[in-house]
């Protein structure tokens, strides 16, 4: 699992049949400082995350069937969780609690 | 799973037990600016997309799993069609009509 | 999967014998433009690919999902022989020209 940041939205209303109806996140991979890291992705909301939210997201395949409960499903990345803070060598790198909301 | 725009087609008649009739594109991956990422890869089409469209793939072993067949040696696969992708302010999906 | 073209083949026969029964080629890796890159592979051959055959592999756990590859240990298979790609509507390549 990684620490991406919520950069986008993405509309997509031709998709395979497991992708209909849910909806997707365009992720930008963060380290724990919060520096953009790695390549951009798309990933399937399961937290109700948001733009600007910082996520928890799971990029394995078979980790991503067993969260939409489709052993077939053609997906990898998955949004698992809003971020409410992270602690690196006991300092907060990040702490959604002290950030104004966007 | 990764945007990218179809920047082209492949034809290859001569291919794996399986894949029979699957349209082969290539594409270009993008980053949340809507710039090229890294290199382009050639993926399966069994959406109707072509050239110009902004798209969504997955890559590994997933992709197989988007195909007609699912025991098939493919490693990236189209899987939607983007109409808009709100990254800030802008649509990406507008940049990339006005690339090509 | 990328585009390679078949520039060799590679032959070991002192090897695991999982390694058996597969023929290993190659495969000099080229852009969409057709311009090789200084990046080659060498792959299991699954669909009877020919010197200097354009070719397109799949990388990953995706090369076992063959009938040859299966729970063989690979990380690459040919799965298609080009026949001609476009670029934006431009014909980059066409084996049956010349």
């Amino acid at each position: 699992m990684f620490l991406a940041e919520v950069v986008g939205t993405i509309v997509s209303p031709v998709q395979i049949p497991v992708l209909e109806g849910r909806k997707l996140l365009l992720l930008r991979p963060v380290t724990p400082e919060g520096k953009p890291t790695g390549k951009t992705r798309i990933g399937i909301d399961r937290a109700q995350a948001g733009v600007g939210d910082r996520v928890l997201v799971i990029d394995e395949g078979n980790s991503g069937r067993q969260l939409l409960g489709d052993p077939k499903a053609a997906v990898k990345t998955i949004v698992v969780g809003v971020v409410d803070y992270v602690e690196r060598d006991g300092r907060y790198t990040y702490d959604h609690t002290q950030e104004s909301p966007r | 799973m990764y945007l990218a725009r179809v920047i082209g087609r492949v034809v290859a008649t001569q291919r794996y037990a399986g894949l029979e009739g699957v349209p082969l594109q290539l594409i270009q991956p993008l980053d949340e600016h809507g710039a090229p990422m890294g290199d382009s890869l050639v993926a399966t089409a069994v959406l109707s997309t072509g050239p110009g469209d902004l798209v969504h793939f997955v890559d590994g072993r997933e992709a197989a799993l988007a195909c007609p067949e699912n025991f098939v040696p493919v490693d990236a696969a189209i899987i939607g069609f983007v109409e808009q992708a709100q990254s800030g302010s802008r649509d990406l999906a507008e940049l990339a009509e006005g690339l090509h | 999967m990328l585009i390679g073209k078949v520039v060799g083949s590679v032959v070991a026969t002192r090897k695991d014998e999982k390694m058996m029964n597969q023929k290993f080629l190659l495969v000099q890796v080229h852009d969409q433009n057709n311009k090789p890159k200084d990046q080659y592979v060498v792959a299991v051959d699954a669909v009877g690919a020919g010197h200097e055959d354009m070719v397109l592999y799949a990388s990953g756990s995706s090369a076992r999902q063959t009938s040859i590859t299966d729970g063989k240990p690979c990380d690459a298979v040919i799965m298609a022989v080009v026949d001609s790609w476009d670029l934006g509507g431009n014909n980059i390549y066409e084996k049956w020209e010349s």
